[in-house]
This record gives structure tokens, sequence and C-alpha cells, in this order.
């Protein structure tokens, strides 16, 4: 019985301290790829071309679930205003959640899982068909080459996601509350307009998709990099990604939503 | 042909972790422009010691010298310098699967030159003919044969005139006749651009009709070196196991087990 207990007191521990080796391991891949931006910038050609790729894969998830994700808020938004009699209010309330959370926290999300898992697959499997190791015998640093302007093209590409995806819900929210509901055209405008607050809305919201560019990319092509090089060990580096990157995206939220708009 | 010595490795030892030794105590001169063989069973250690030699593992002691440098007292930037004028085929050619054949060759040329691009291309044609695919230059790596894909890995990795190339079992999986290809390819690049090669690989009959030299190893220590010939007609035990591929000799068939006998649980019946 005891045994037990101690064994399964040590399989904890064991886990734990591997859990930390592979933070501190992160960690420092993470200084290695901003270390060797250079070349991202000098060529900043290598960006683009990654920027289109990851770009258009997210494009169509992140427009079509902005649409619909604003249209639901702007159903359920007008069900609960109109028993106060504020319907009007509604485009305020689509645009303040699609703009402080659910653009930059759903859109990270979903660029985690199309383009985040796609950056691991690929450069798990060029680390398993050996094209980096080849690159790096042909003198030229894989981190540099391939790591980096993928790194720095999802950096770039997550703000713009972001506000694609809140741009279509208040598109979505427009479409239920004024086409649909028959919600007045101008207050629902106007209203938005003076209640949405540039620096404390809309900045904040920025940054917020910047943090998680920052953290979805980075788990990517760590786990890309990190990951066994056969196909079972491509495939779980995968699900890693989509795991982990979900749950960073999540705390990271709440952690700055209470520096933000709590002002902790 | 000079008769300079351009790799010197002293004394290796290698492991990958503390529980067991890949490679010990090995000892290897190359001279220039030869075509030498390292020969040995799967997981003796041949594709370890490539790494070292390229710079990609660091011994535990001894040195690998390459034109007189120590190639793990190298920084980064010497360690690149060092690999500009190295070439590596890897065992599954490693070519770049979103560029195509033509890219793939030119991609040194424009990472480390200023050529200009008529000149690239040029150059790309002319690696590419050496090899018999100039006519396969438009072709992604998806749409070649195994062969095809091994020969291109190899216009790629002398896209620079390298005066070392490494080369990790270019026989493996390929069909007799890519297989004499690729063997007479390598000993003819490697007289026509002056370069020393070394061939990793456990095919003995092509690789004896075609080297200079022959190193064998066995559990990470050189087992018998010499010429082709000096192999054929060897006495040693192993030597003629290996090269005549003989079933039972010093290297047994059997991994080390305990008693059929037990395994069978008949212990108890017989005894
Ligand atoms: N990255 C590694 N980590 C730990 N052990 C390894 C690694 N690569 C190879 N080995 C072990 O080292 C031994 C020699 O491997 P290798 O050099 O690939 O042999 P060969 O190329 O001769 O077949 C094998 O037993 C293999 O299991
Ligand atoms: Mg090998």
């Amino acid at each position: 019985m005891s045994k037990h207990i101690i064994s399964a007191i040590q399989g904890v521990g064991h886990r734990t301290l591997e859990g930390i080796r592979r933070l501190g391991r992160a960690t420092l891949y993470f200084l290695l790829v901003l270390w060797k931006s250079g070349t991202s910038l000098k060529r900043f050609g290598l960006v683009v071309r990654e920027l289109y790729y990851f770009g258009v894969l997210s494009l169509i998830i992140i427009v079509v679930s902005g649409l619909f994700v604003g249209m639901v808020l702007g159903l359920q938004g007008y069900e609960t205003l109109q028993k106060y009699g504020s319907e009007t209010a509604v485009g305020t309330m689509v645009a303040l959640s699609l703009v402080r959370e659910l653009g930059p926290v759903v859109a990270a999300l979903l660029f985690a899982s199309s383009a985040g898992s796609a950056m691991t697959v690929e450069i798990g499997l060029m680390k398993a068909t050996e094209q980096l190791a080849a690159m790096d015998m042909m003198a030229v640093d894989p981190v540099a080459r391939v790591v980096a302007p993928r790194f720095w093209a999802g950096v770039i590409s997550m703000p713009l996601l972001a506000a694609i995806f809140s741009v279509m819900g208040v598109f979505g929210g427009y479409l239920v509350a004024v086409v649909f509901i028959g919600v007045d055209d101008g207050s629902f405008w106007s209203q938005m307009q003076s209640n949405v607050d540039f620096r404390v809305d809309i900045l904040n919201g920025f940054i917020k998709s910047c943090f998680f560019g920052i953290a979805v990319s980075a788990i990517a092509v760590f786990e890309g990099h990190d990951s066994l090089p056969t196909a079972e060990g491509v495939s779980v580096a995968t699900t890693r990604t989509v795991v982990t990157s979900s749950l960073v995206i999540l705390g990271l939220d709440f952690i700055l939503t209470a520096f933000m708009f709590r002002g902790l | 042909m000079t008769s300079e010595t351009l790799v010197e490795i002293s004394d290796l030892n290698f492991a990958y972790d503390d529980k067991r030794a890949i490679l010990k105590g090995v000892n290897m001169t190359m001279k220039r422009g030869q075509l030498i063989a390292i020969m040995g069973g799967s997981g003796s250690g041949k594709t370890t010691l490539l790494k070292l030699i390229g710079g990609a593992a660091k011994p535990s002691s001894g040195y690998i010298k390459v034109s007189g440098q120590i190639i793990h007292a190298l920084g980064h930037n010497a360690l690149y310098a060092m690999r500009r004028k190295m070439g590596k085929l890897f065992q599954f050619g490693g070519l770049f699967t979103d560029l195509s054949v033509f890219d793939n060759v030119a991609f040194q040329m424009r990472e480390h030159t200023d050529l200009p691009e008529s000149m690239i291309r040029d150059l790309v044609l002319m690696k590419l003919h050496a090899v018999g695919l100039r006519g396969a230059h438009h072709l992604m790596p998806a749409e070649l044969s195994g062969g095809m894909a091994r020969r291109v890995a190899l216009a790629r990795s002398i896209a620079l005139d390298p005066m070392l190339m490494l080369f990790d079992e270019p026989f493996t999986g390929l069909d007799p006749i890519s297989l004499s290809v690729i063997g007479s390819l390598i000993r003819r690049l490697t007289d026509d651009l002056g370069m020393t090669s070394i061939i990793v690989t456990h095919d003995v009959q092509e690789t004896l009709s075609i080297v200079d030299y022959v190193y064998l190893i066995s559990n990470g220590v050189i087992a018998a070196h010499g010429s082709p010939d000096e192999m054929k007609s060897s006495e040693k035990p192993f030597v003629h196991q290996f090269i005549h591929g003989e079933v039972d000799g010093p290297v047994p068939f059997h991994y080390p087990a305990q008693a059929y006998r037990q395994d069978l649980g008949l212990e108890d019946i017989f005894v």
C-alpha cells in the first residue's frame, strides 16, 4: 500500500520536473528564435511568403466565425436589452464584447488550431525528413531561415485576423439587430461610436491579440522543432500545440483583462 | 593526386548518454582525393561518426581534424565556414519538399553567393547534367523516384564544389540499376571534382568495387581496415563473415538471451 503511494508521489514529482525542464527548454528556444530574427528583417520576403500562407489558411474560418458570433451576440443582446427598453444599446454591446474579448480570444483559438498546428506539422515534418539537418549542413541556420520567418508571420497576422474577426462580428450584429429585427439604424451606430473608446477598448484588444500571437507562434514553432522525428512524434506535437496554446490563451486573457480593465 | 591528409580522427570516443559508448577509440586517416568506405552493421555507429565529422555532435574525448582544424573546437561561424566546404548526402535525401528540383540545387548558391540569376541557372543545369537529370529541373521532389531523388540530393550537395563529401547510406532502398548508377556517379564525381569522399554503407559488393580504402567498424571499434583487395582476402573471421555475408560467425545470429528452454518454461520439467 505505502509502496503504491510512494510510487504515485514519485510519478507526480517526475512529471513536474519533466514539465519544468520542458518549460526551460521552450524559453531558451524562444530566446534563440528572437536572437536569430535578423534574417527575417533583412529578407522580409521570407516572412511575407509565410504571412500569405498562414493568413490565407485562417482567413475563411475567421471571417465566417466572426460573422456568426456577431449574429448570435446581436440576437442575445437584443433579447436581454429589450426588456429594459434599451435595445438601441445592442450595437455597443456587440462591439465591446468583440473588441475587448471575443475578437482576440476566439480568433486566437481558431488561429492556434489552423495556422498554429500547420506550423508545427510543417516544421516537424521538415525535421523528420532531415530537411532541417540538411540545411544546417549546408551552413544555413534552420532557426533563422525556417523557424523565425514563420514565427514572425504568426505574430503579425494574429492582430490582423483578430481585427477582421471583430469587424465581421459587428457586421453580423448589425445584420441581425438592424436589418432583421429592425432596431434603429442611426442609434445603433451612434451609440456604438460614443461608447467604444479607442484607447481603453480597441488598443487593449489589439495588445491582447499581440500577446496571443506571440504565445501561439512560439508554442507552435517550439513543438514542431522539439518533436520526435517520426510520424507519431509529429502528431503528438500537433495535439500539444493546440492544447497548450488554447490553455495559454485563456490564462493570458484572464491576466491581461485583470490588468487592463480592473487596473490591478 | 597528393597524399596530403584531409581528415584525421584520433582516439575518438562518443556516447549519446552515460549508459552506452557508441564509438570507442576510433582512429582514421583520410587522404585528399580518396574515396573511403566506412562499413559496419546497422547500429554500429556509422551515422554517428558522420555527424561528428560534420560537427553536428561533439566527441566525449579525442578529436576530428578536417584540413588541419579541430571540428568540435570551432565556433558557430567558423563551423559554418567549414561546412560550406563540405557536402553531405543524407540517408533519406533531405530534399526541400516545397522547392522544385532546380530551386533545391540552387539553394546554396542563392544563400551563400551573390551570383546573378543567369549564372546560377547555368551552374544548376551543369550540376543536374552531371547526375543525368537536367531534363527534370522543373519537377517537384514528390514527383521523383527514389533513385532520382537521391541523384538530385547529390547534385545539391556538390553545388558549391565541396572538398569533402559525406554519404550516409547512398545505396539503401535502390534497385540494382539505380544502385550502380549512384555508385559510379560517386566515383566519377570524386575524381572529376577532386573531392575526398566518405561513404557510410553496409552494401558490400557495390562499395568494394568503387572505393580506395575501407574501414570496418563493429560495436564502435574499428575491426579492420585496408584496401578492398586486402579486405576480400582477409583471413580475420569477422571480416570474412561481413564481406561474404555469412549468417553466423563472430557476430552471432542470436541476440543475447537467457537459455531457450527457460524462455519456453521447460526448465522445471527437464532438470
Ligand atoms: N539521437 C540519438 N540518441 C541516442 N541514441 C542514438 C541516437 N542516434 C543513434 N543512437 C544510437 O546509437 C547507435 C548507433 O547509431 P547509428 O550511428 O545511427 O548507427 P548506424 O548508422 O551504423 O546504423 C544505435 O544503437 C542507436 O540506437
Ligand atoms: Mg545510419
